[in-house]
């Protein structure tokens, strides 16, 4: 039997054929639910929301701080913080998240040694090394894909806030269908333009009435009936129109939250990022990224910080308590990297002016919600914050261990671009997934 | 058994199809309002009763199919229809307004094998039949085949150079066989480069899929060893410039060397020669059951949709020919004329069956399959971007993974001109650009998606575009309220022909437009851009 090896087409099968005599009113569907054949298991997390700190923030300023270790080190952070957890200390500009810190666990070995964006970004969104001859899909389109079966809802089951991280990290060899919706625009605009469903200052009547003239004038439509490209595409635009016309709007609405919780959350692109997140995932919506730019520091890296670190602590605590208040945060996964970390010597000299560069020896994260445990840190640096001396962490164990968590078996397999089952996650030279955090 | 359909332009025919598509069906009305006025059908801007084109060699390979299959063909299409066409397939342009008044001045006799001839000596062929090829070579400077940008335009224009000088296709694929030396100094040696992974077999697979239109998997494994073989001693070094290559053979591998083909025929260097050199002797000489014959047939599904082999990279024995007559006689053609791309491409835009209408009269379902029809295509991506640019405005923001100074782009210049892979933009993401990595015909996804429904029916970026649009605002100032004259010229901007009378009749009647409302223009250009006539070729 090729169950093991293919078990995910499997389970797409038989689950439409399941469906099918479930719908002839036979009992059959039922038993063969109660012991599932599927890569798709009952996990913690219904949704995952990723925050992405695209560039590579500086760990030892923010989640690995080191206040003993000097000038060239930490430069002016000499000040950290204690958090709500006894022993846990983090960057002293991350005040409120220090007062969750039971929700979330920190990483402070995470490791692959690639220093360049692309790469990076590329092997801690898939797992993979580059090259190869593959292009594996990333982290959100493998979750998104597994879900995809029983998530119904009206938007795409993967969505980016609001700029893509690019083809390096997106469907892989899943194919285009498994491709991010990104939403472009900024949620702290009013209103919200979501492209493709919200534009700005063109009405409901107009929407209905330029429909109509386009489709009275689709004269070579209506010259060439039945073609399959064409009915492809009028069942595109069919969907399309569901969604510009429908309540998918509704859900991009942040004025119908309170004003006093938008400004928790901080009236901001990345804290009302959040937020939509937030409403995201009470819509189901099995996948998040929220691509949050502007922490490659390479030049005057401290004033940068300075500003970014309020705006990322006050939307990250929010996002951590408006979750919890709402009964959601042990159902949905929140985890936050880069791509890497940053120089953990300070380059103080010209161009760079108080700068860090790349550096992938070691960097922070975190994970909260969703079947994994707060209040941990996992893994250790040596006293400059230069290399891992406990626990390292590759990107496929933090990987796999989502999956695991949504419900994906991370030993499983899943079908590249030319029909193979490949695995999806494979092992690591460390300890391999955070089985110390993660609940059974 | 074939049964010819109804023209589409009946009452009924009009009916059935607004059924299924309901909420067209106030438009259907109003048409067939105006059919029954004017007593007509609805008019058909797309076709003709006869063609100036002479039948030629290939029309007769194809009717012999069609008669045994039983299938009618499609009339011939309009002149409006074949100039946008052919601007379209030859140089992935739209026509510009005076190509067009040039051509529909001209002698009905003549004008089609002046306008293929024409548009086959331009720089814009150059530059659409460089990118096919830069697709199918993967020229992209950054992951996943890290060419480079300094080796990317070395080779990007030495492809260039090779198209525009019309370089026999056999001497072209000699040159990417046999060369040796610096990526910067020598472009073809990035053949050897392009290519994921450097061991004999990726490269021999490259080669199989490139120059025979052979995917690797359908070779034995005794197939496999041989053709690799034949690589085993390419080698690759650096140099103290940043990301130089040397390609090269090994001189440690310096031993006569037995060889087997594809074919099972045997060959024989001696010491020092090049393996790849009694390679390319083998393969580029008439008679190969490979070189000419997957050359051709690309050049017939490029031109035409579909290969007489489909997909055109996949040819095997379990995968039969449509027209077996047919591609042997392009075959001969093309060794005959000294492997000459462009011969080829006369060929077959100059025949009937490339200057049919994309309205079938048949729906036996092998119609398209024999080339009953001409088969309609989306635009490329970069096609579709640069036909955005008949309102005029904005060129694309590009971004690249790697440092590269090539990615500012001035505006005068195409989207079809990129040359490296690795400049990209969400746009041509979503519209399905290929992303280089295995040189397959395939990878270019030209399907719809939601997506790009989406994007093409509410963004801010296609919106905006059309309220900037300032061909748009001359046009209505220039009407001076002569809506019967805007309509036209938005016509004319947008899908290169005149409206028909009922076209005109809707547009009239669409709210605002009468009263020379900018908004409604603007409803109507986003009409026209969102017809399959805008988005497709056909």
């Amino acid at each position: 039997m090729q169950l093991k090896t293919s078990r995910i087409e499997l389970s797409r099968r038989d689950f439409i054929r399941m469906s099918a005599i479930g719908t002839l009113g036979m009992q059959f569907g039922k038993s063969a639910f109660s012991q599932p054949l599927t890569g798709l298991k009952t996990g913690h997390a219904k949704s995952v929301i990723e925050i992405w700190m695209w560039g590579g923030p500086s760990h030892v300023d923010t989640f690995d701080p080191k206040p003993e270790a000097g000038r060239e080190i930490i430069g002016p952070y000499t000040d950290v913080i204690e958090t709500s957890v006894a022993g846990i200390r983090i960057n002293s500009n991350l005040s409120k998240l220090a007062r969750h810190a039971d929700k979330y666990s920190i990483i402070r070995s995470l490791t692959h040694g690639i220093r360049a964006h692309e790469t990076a970004t590329y092997m801690l969104q898939t797992g993979r090394e580059p090259g190869g001859g593959e292009v594996y899909p990333c982290v959100g389109a493998v979750v998104s894909k597994f879900k995809g079966d029983t998530y119904k809802g009206v938007l795409p089951p993967y969505i980016v806030l609001t700029r893509s991280h690019g083809r390096f990290s997106e469907e892989g060899f899943l194919g285009a269908a498994y491709k991010p919706f990104s939403t472009g625009g900024d949620p702290s605009s009013n209103p919200f333009i979501v492209e493709g469903i919200i534009a700005k200052g063109i009405t409901d009547q107009r929407q209905v009435q330029r429909r109509k003239l386009m489709g009275q004038l689709d004269s070579l439509g209506q010259h060439i009936q039945e073609n399959p490209e064409f009915l492809a595409m009028e069942a595109c635009e069919e969907e399309a129109y569901g969604l510009i016309l429908g309540e998918a709007r509704e859900i991009f609405n942040l004025k119908s939250e309170p004003e006093q919780l938008r400004q928790a959350y901080g009236m901001n692109h990345f804290g009302q990022s959040c937020l939509q997140a937030r409403r995201l995932v009470e819509e189901g919506i099995p996948y998040i990224t929220i691509n949050y730019n502007g922490w490659d520091t390479h030049k005057t890296h401290f004033t940068t910080m300075n500003q970014k670190m309020p705006e990322f602590d006050s939307a990250v605590a929010t996002l951590l308590e408006d979750l919890e208040q709402r009964g959601l945060l042990d159902s949905t996964i929140v985890w936050c990297s880069g791509e890497f970390g940053r120089t953990p010597r300070i380059l103080w000299n010209e161009p760079w002016n108080g700068g860090r560069g790349h550096f992938a020896d070691c960097f922070s994260g975190f994970v909260a919600g969703g079947g994994f445990v707060g209040g941990q840190v996992i893994g250790e640096t040596n006293a400059t914050a230069e290399e891992v001396v406990d626990r390292p962490v590759y990107p496929q164990d933090l990987i796999g261990s989502i999956y695991q968590q949504v419900g994906i078996d991370p030993d499983g397999t899943i079908l590249n671009g030319e029909g193979k089952d490949v695995p999806l996650t494979l092992p690591s030279e460390g300890k391999g997934r955070l089985t110390e955090i993660m609940k059974a | 058994m074939n049964k010819i359909r109804e023209t589409n332009n009946t009452p009924g025919a009009m009916r059935k199809r607004e059924m299924s598509r309901p909420w067209i069906l106030a438009g259907a009305c109003l048409l067939m309002q105006v059919a029954a006025v004017s007593g007509q059908a609805v008019d058909n801007p797309y076709e003709q009763e006869t063609s100036p084109t002479r039948i030629t060699r290939i029309d007769k390979l194809v009717q012999a199919e069609l008669e045994l299959a039983g299938i009618e063909k499609a009339l011939p299409c309009s002149d409006d229809v074949l100039v946008r066409r052919a601007f379209l397939d030859v140089t992935g342009t739209l026509p510009p307004q005076e190509a067009y008044w040039k051509y529909m001045r001209a002698k009905p006799a003549v004008r089609r094998v002046a306008l293929i001839d024409g548009l086959l000596e331009t720089e814009a062929y150059v530059g659409y039949w460089a990118l096919k090829w830069s697709d199918l070579l993967r020229i992209k400077a950054e992951f996943p085949i890290n060419l480079w940008p300094n080796g990317v335009q070395a080779y990007y224009h030495w492809i260039r150079a090779s198209i525009a000088k019309n370089k026999r296709y056999d001497q072209f694929a000699r040159e990417l066989l046999t060369s040796s030396g610096s990526n910067f100094r020598v472009p073809p040696v990035n053949f050897y480069r392009a290519i994921e992974g450097q061991e004999p077999e990726a490269i021999a697979a490259a080669v199989s899929l490139n120059l025979m239109g052979v995917r690797w998997n359908s070779w034995s494994e005794q197939q496999q060893a041989d053709l690799a073989h034949i690589f085993s001693r390419v080698a690759y070094k650096g140099s103290a410039e940043w990301k130089e290559e040397i390609v090269h053979l090994d001189p440690e591998q310096y031993s006569p060397m037995e060889l087997t083909f594809p074919d099972g025929s045997k060959g024989r260097i001696k010491a020092g020669e090049d393996p790849r050199v009694a390679f390319a002797d083998w393969l580029i000489r008439p008679g190969n059951p490979w070189f000419a014959k997957s050359m051709v047939n690309r050049i017939w599904f490029w031109l035409m949709g579909r290969g007489l082999i489909h997909e055109p990279d996949d040819i095997r024995d379990g995968n039969p020919c449509v027209n077996p007559a047919l591609l042997s006689y392009l075959e001969r053609e093309f060794v005959q004329s000294g492997y000459d791309m462009k011969h080829m491409f006369r060929l077959i835009l100059g025949s009937q069956t490339y200057q049919q209408s994309a309205i079938p009269r048949s729906d036996h379902p092998d119609a398209g399959k024999l080339f009953a029809h001409y088969i309609v295509r989306r635009l490329d991506a970069e096609v579709l971007f640069d036909a955005f640019r008949v309102l005029g405005g904005q060129g694309e923001l590009y971004q690249s993974p790697a440092p590269e100074p090539f990615t500012f782009f001035p505006e005068y210049k195409r989207t079809v001109d990129l040359s490296d892979g690795s400049i990209t933009s969400q746009f041509l993401e979503k519209f399905g650009r290929p992303g280089r990595d295995t040189g397959t015909e395939l990878e270019r996804d030209n399907s719809f998606s939601v997506d790009q429904s989406m994007y093409l029916l509410n963004s801010s970026e296609v919106q905006t575009r059309i309220q900037n649009s300032f061909r748009l605002k001359q046009i209505i100032r220039s009407a001076k309220r002569d809506n019967d004259k805007a309509i036209e010229a938005v016509y004319r901007m947008i899908l290169t022909r005149p409206p028909t009378r009922q076209e005109v009749t809707i547009a009239l009647a669409y709210p605002g437009i009468r009263n020379g409302q900018p908004s409604a223009y603007e409803d109507l250009v986003w009409a026209l851009i969102n017809t399959k006539e805008f988005l497709y070729r056909h």
